[in-house]
């Protein structure tokens, strides 16, 4: 697990369920026998429509939605609206409707460089009782109001309301699905069982409204101009569906992940999983071009090189935030909308990763934009 | 000048009295102090462990802004959704609490099924901390997390068993932690929500659910908004989303309510312990009263002297004024100080309550309350002014030239003799027992009661007077008995000539013998009602329960068949109880099902007289007999018609009788058991009554369902041990009157005391004269003596008759009206005549004591002193 010596009381599992699940490192003792998972396994054709639904067999699942947004007085914003699923050892004899056997977990975040970090809220629940559910079939993920669905057409629509924020979003596919890794089989180890199935929805149009009813001071200024905190918005989003049951290496201490939605319609990316040292355990990266002609790259053909590191001030933790991302002979350069693009929940949730808009550049010219996901890097609490 | 010359007057004048009197003033701030010390200390008590349940109770329903209920424990889990996703709510957090049945505890464990995901939000300090290795507990199927104290109860520690009973099954649960926060000595227990249903066959069920609403809705308004919704009764659309899925009545309630609901719980206990503190403060006020009139008569000479010699009438009027304040005031202090030391005490050692019974699974530790000390020091320090009232206007108003002399001192008291202040405060007394309770309470009652005891002592100068004149001219008018008795002469003439003195002797003896035989016609009336109660309750052989505490044990009708089959049953009734709320301000009603013949009710119930005939119950509607508690509390009547919720629904009943419940003082309602099994569907019982031949020993049916394959989860009663057990119970809760009792009764014989050794010390001059006259030291004593018991015996019958009267209040008036309980009167003569004994032979022995001393002396020099 990620931070393993950091936890208070109420945050521990819900910080594991997260992220700690994907160790398999579930080491509840329970009387009765835990459920039977099922297992990633290479070969598999995904099923569509089918597989846009959720998977409650297998551990741990989730629907990654990031992206750039632009307000109508041109202003940058950067999204991430994502529902996690997770299914516990509880017993599965229990016939109570209440029974936790899948948890549903949400996160948003907005990032404004105007406020300086992260706007964010989370939600988590038992699903049950039409409240929170991940259903079968089709992506429709719900946890009390929060909702990602995917419509008839092919459409997203993704909403949520937090204290801060709102977002009601339309995402319209405009290239087909990315099946990543081999055919959607995603290694993530050395090992062929330390895997996940994963696609992407890369290149999402996205069009829908923002409100912001309590935005602070110098936001609300923007908002004023425009005479109302509702704001239309438009911008591009990148959609990752993925699931597993046991999918990273017990060395593994986090992750580097890259989503970038290139301006001349190609797509890219790329991730990297890190031992407690900071090697690379694995890696793997695509380019896929606007034909549709995929490039998969090994781990001996990717690198990602620190370029400037910012410090959090509330976890301490330093965060390669621009980095060099090398796939074979490409260099592309990753800069972030800001830097404090840390998602600090210890305090509810115990969750801290930085998950932030950036820019993408190749040899000193913009081609893109997408999101940089950093993991592992709260660094161990101090024993005194 | 002056005004120091002054001051060392006073202080010469209240010092002097003080250090020739020392035991009497004493006396006086210890009547003060303990009628303080025990007020004060009820109130902190009460308020200590009413602030502790209220806070208890709040921390379970944590910030919420309203509560969800059903009418019965438990609703249907479908309305929660529904309310989850109401317009106006923010946030849902069901509940399911449970009063689980630990084996082989007294007292259940309860435990909260919660939704650890929404408790987080709501009520953060009702989570389990699992353990590091174990994040995943709080959502586990095996585990349970226990407060501090629940564990130290419960001898457990993290990763024991922990042992509960669901029917006749044992559910072996996993501790796994602790709770965020519980409060001190709050036991209590949490586990996930859907474990608690599937694990205590509570599938399905909550018992509650807490509601936060969006910012900027109001509360009241969305409050009124729901109970409409809620309203299946009254409205008749068809798209009431909540009747529709819901067929049970629910409740709204928010935190005041609980409030209520734990005052309401103890009221009628608190008021009466304040009501006994009045007691001792009113006893307390008597003796200051006795002492400074006695002490004003004494200086009597030395006041007129001072008013001689210049010192004004308010000035004397102050002087004695403060006196008595003084000694109130100190008593008041060292009152508050032991009150407080005394509610320490009592709640480390007898919990918030007293034994009570009405607070159970809290701890609370006592905070001073500065209002209650304030109110307490006033009322102790008031009482002493009031007491040394009178005497210091009489003495101010004496006039100088006659109060010089000598033998003036009866004539002084005449005003206190006049008959009618004292006789209309017993007709007020009268008139006040017809008035009906005031806030539940029976306020006029208590009234009436100090009002007759007040009128008592006041007429009884002029019943001493009328008594001693006629037995003084009976023996008069048989003078060859006179002349063998000169002392008995002597005494009776006294006695028929001084009433006054007599008389502030006798009201020390008369209020503490009248309190006293009017609690013990009580407490023995009392319990000799529980006692015939519990022997008509209690008809069957033997009694199987399933468990003795909680509410989720039980049996399933295999296991009832099992039972009533057995070789040698005649009959075996099955008993199952129910909590009804029925106005979310009051402890639930208890529904207690069972077997009733509703022809012949009297067989299983202690009906009173109130019943109607089966035939004129109404055929749509169902019988049933409820507890006297339903007729104050909720207004029920004798063949009224009531809607009752059972099961899902409501259900139209008539009250068929009145049956006598002295367990729950907050209602309770009998119901046919098939009558509950036919709206329920639920057919288990928690209790069953067995009726066998005399000649098959109870041991050998208790070894039969013992070997029944459930037989070693039940327990066994008898109905013998049940009325022992109750007994003791119900003589527990009355250990704090007794108390009281003995106190009022030394505080008499302090009074005795006091005023014998005040009067023998001031009639130095008179028995300095009898014995120039040729009266022996002897005689003198037998003088003292015979007075003493003659007054003391007065005392006793007044005292008795003044008893018997108030205990007639107490028992028809005040009994009712706070606990809601009617009872027979028992009057227990063997203890009453041994007491009597008692305080007249200590009460002649201390005249005696005190005299000797004041005939020890040289008897000229005592009669010279006057001169």
């Amino acid at each position: 697990m990620w931070n393993r010596k950091k936890r208070n009381h109420s945050a521990a599992w819900y910080f594991s369920i997260i992220f700690g699940l994907l160790l398999a490192a579930f080491g509840a003792v329970s009387h009765a026998a835990p459920p039977d998972f099922s297992v990633v396994q290479p070969g598999t054709l995904l099923q569509f429509p089918t597989d846009f639904g959720a998977h409650p067999t297998f551990r741990t699942e989730w629907w990654y939605v990031t992206g750039w947004l632009d307000t109508p007085d041109h202003q940058a914003l950067g999204f991430q609206i994502t529902f996690f699923r997770s299914a516990t050892d509880h017993d599965r004899n229990n016939s109570s409707a209440f029974a936790p056997s899948q948890l549903v977990i949400a996160h948003a975040a907005l990032s404004d460089p105007k406020i300086g970090h992260l706007l964010h809220d989370q939600k988590s629940a038992r699903s049950g009782f039409g409240l929170a559910y991940a259903k079968v079939g089709n992506t429709d993920v719900k946890l009390s109001d929060w909702h990602l669905l995917r419509n008839a057409d092919g459409s997203y629509q993704a909403q949520v309301r937090t204290r801060d924020f709102s977002l009601q979003l339309q995402l319209t596919p405009t290239q087909p699905l990315l099946l990543q890794g081999e055919a959607g089989y995603s290694r993530k180890g050395p090992k062929p069982e330390q895997a996940s199935y994963y696609y992407s929805e890369p290149q999402l149009k996205v069009s829908g409204k923002l409100m912001r009813p309590n935005s602070s001071s110098d936001v609300s200024e923007s908002a004023a101009k425009l005479g109302s905190p509702n704001m239309e918005v438009q911008g591009k989003a990148w959609l990752d569906h993925e699931w597993s049951t046991s999918v990273l290496d017990a060395q593994a201490t986090g992750w580097d992940w890259l989503g970038a939605n290139l301006d001349n319609g190609d797509v890219l990316m790329a991730f990297q999983i890190r031992n407690q040292r900071g090697e690379t355990v694995w890696s793997h990266a695509t380019l896929r071009d606007k034909s549709g002609q995929a490039t998969q790259f090994l781990p001996e053909q990717i690198r990602f090189q620190p370029a400037r590191t910012w410090r959090s001030p509330r976890t301490n933790a330093t965060y390669p935030v621009a980095t060099m991302i090398s796939t074979a002979n490409m260099q592309w350069q990753i800069t972030p909308l800001q830097d404090d693009q840390e998602l600090d929940s210890r305090r509810s949730t115990g969750a801290v990763y930085w998950e932030g808009a950036v820019t993408i550049q190749k040899d000193g010219k913009r081609v893109g934009q997408g999101y940089l996901e950093m993991t592992g890097y709260v660094k161990p609490m101090k024993l005194q | 000048m002056l005004s120091s010359l002054h001051t060392q007057l006073m202080k010469w004048l209240v010092f002097g009295e003080w250090r020739a009197h020392p035991v009497r003033a004493m006396a006086a701030i210890a009547a003060i102090a303990l009628g303080v010390a025990l007020g004060f200390a009820i109130d902190l008590i009460n308020g200590a462990a009413l602030n502790e349940f209220s806070a208890a109770a709040k921390s379970l329903t944590g910030q919420s802004d309203l509560q969800v209920r059903g009418t019965q424990s438990l609703f249907d889990e479908s309305v929660y959704p529904l309310l989850a996703e109401h317009q106006g709510v923010s946030l849902a957090n069901p509940v399911l609490e449970i009063d689980a049945t630990v084996p082989g505890q007294r007292s259940a464990l309860k435990v909260l099924g919660i939704d650890v995901f929404q408790a987080m939000e709501l009520a953060p300090d009702l989570i389990g901390v699992p353990q590091i290795d174990h994040p995943f507990d709080t959502l586990s199927d095996d585990a349970i997390f226990l407060s501090p104290a629940a564990q130290e109860w419960l001898a457990v520690k993290p990763g024991d068993q922990l042992r509960l009973q669901s029917g006749t099954d044992v559910v072996s649960l996993r501790v796994a932690g602790g709770i965020v926060r519980a409060r001190p000595g709050q036991r209590i227990a949490v586990m996930d929500i859907a474990t608690a249903q599937w694990r205590f066959g509570r599938l399905g069920k909550l018992s509650r659910i807490d509601l936060k609403l969006d910012s900027g809705i109001s509360r009241d308004a969305f409050r009124r908004s729901l109970s409409k919704e809620f309203a299946s009764e009254s409205t008749n659309e068809s798209t009431n989303e909540f009747t529709n899925k819901f067929n049970e009545r629910l409740l709204i309630t928010e935190s005041a309510d609980q409030e209520a609901r734990s005052a309401n719980m103890s009221r009628a206990y608190r008021v009466n312990l304040n009501v006994l503190a009045l007691v001792a403060l009113f006893t307390g006020a008597f003796l200051i009263f006795s002492t400074q009139a006695l002490s004003v008569l004494r200086r009597r000479s030395q006041f007129a002297l001072l008013r001689v010699i210049g010192m004004t009438r308010s000035l004397l009027l102050r002087q004695i004024l403060l006196e008595g304040g003084v000694l109130g005031a100190l008593g008041s202090l060292i009152g508050l100080a032991a009150g407080y030391a005394m509610a320490a005490l009592a709640l480390r050692f007898f919990g918030g309550d007293l034994g009570g019974g009405y607070f159970p699974g809290i701890r609370p530790s006592v905070q001073f309350d500065l209002t209650s000390a304030a109110v307490f020091f006033l009322l102790g320090t008031g009482i002493a002014l009031l007491g040394s009232l009178a005497p210091a206007l009489e003495a101010a108003r004496a006039q100088p030239g006659p109060a010089l002399k000598s033998g003036s001192e009866d004539v002084a008291m005449t005003r206190f003799s006049s008959p009618w202040p004292a006789m209309i405060c017993l007709a007020l007394g009268g008139v006040l027992t017809q008035l009906p309770p005031v806030f539940e309470l029976p306020v006029f009652g208590y009234l009436a009661v100090a009002l007759l005891l007040i009128g008592g002592i006041g007429l009884m100068p002029r019943c001493s007077a009328v008594v001693f004149t006629f037995l003084l001219n009976f023996l008069q008018s048989r003078a060859a008995l006179l002349r063998k008795n000169q002392v008995l002469l002597l005494v009776l003439a006294r006695l028929a000539n001084t009433p006054n003195q007599a008389s502030i002797a006798l009201g020390g003896v008369l209020s503490s013998f009248s309190l006293m035989v009017a609690m013990a016609i009580m407490v023995s009336s009392f319990r000799v009602s529980v006692d015939d109660w519990l022997a008509q309750i209690l008809s069957a052989n033997l009694y199987v329960r399933t468990a003795s505490n909680g509410e989720t044990a039980a049996m399933n009708p295999a296991q009832q068949k099992m039972i009533s089959t057995l070789a040698g049953i005649k009959r075996a009734e099955f008993l199952r109880t129910i909590p009804l709320t029925l106005d979310i301000t009051r402890p639930p009603v208890i529904m207690i099902a069972r077997t009733i013949d509703a022809a012949d009710p009297g067989r299983t119930l202690p009906l009173t007289e109130d019943v109607i005939d089966a035939t004129k119950i109404a055929v749509e509607t169902m019988p049933v007999w409820v507890s006297e508690a339903m007729l104050d509390l909720y207004g029920y009547r004798v063949g009224q018609r009531v809607n009752l919720p059972v099961g899902t629904g409501v259900h139209p009943f008539t009250v068929a009788g009145v049956w006598r419940d002295y367990a729950r003082q907050s209602g309770s309602i009998q119901i046919r058991l098939s009558d509950y099994q036919r709206l329920t569907a639920d057919l288990t019982v928690t209790d069953a009554a067995l009726f066998f031949n005399p000649d098959i020993s109870t041991v050998s049916i208790i070894k039969q369902v013992r070997s029944l394959p459930f037989g070693n989860t039940v327990e066994f009663a008898d109905p013998g041990e049940i009325r022992a057990i109750s007994l003791k119970i119900f003589d527990r809760s009355f250990a704090v009157t007794y108390l009281l009792e003995i106190v009022a009764m030394m505080i008499g014989l302090f009074g005795v005391a006091a005023t014998f050794s005040a009067q023998t010390l001031a009639r130095t001059k008179e028995f300095g004269m009898l014995r120039h006259v040729g009266v022996t030291r002897t005689q003198i004593l037998q003088i003292l003596g015979a007075e003493g018991s003659l007054l003391t015996g007065l005392g006793i019958m007044v005292g008795f008759l003044l008893g018997w009267i108030i205990s007639l209040v107490l028992i028809f008036i005040v009994n009712p009206q706070s606990f809601h309980w009617s009872m027979q009167m028992h009057i227990p003569w063997l203890m009453l005549a041994s007491v009597a004994v008692l305080l007249l032979l200590s009460s002649a022995a201390t005249a005696v004591l005190s005299g000797a001393r004041a005939v020890a002396g040289d008897s000229v020099r005592a009669v010279r002193e006057d001169w």
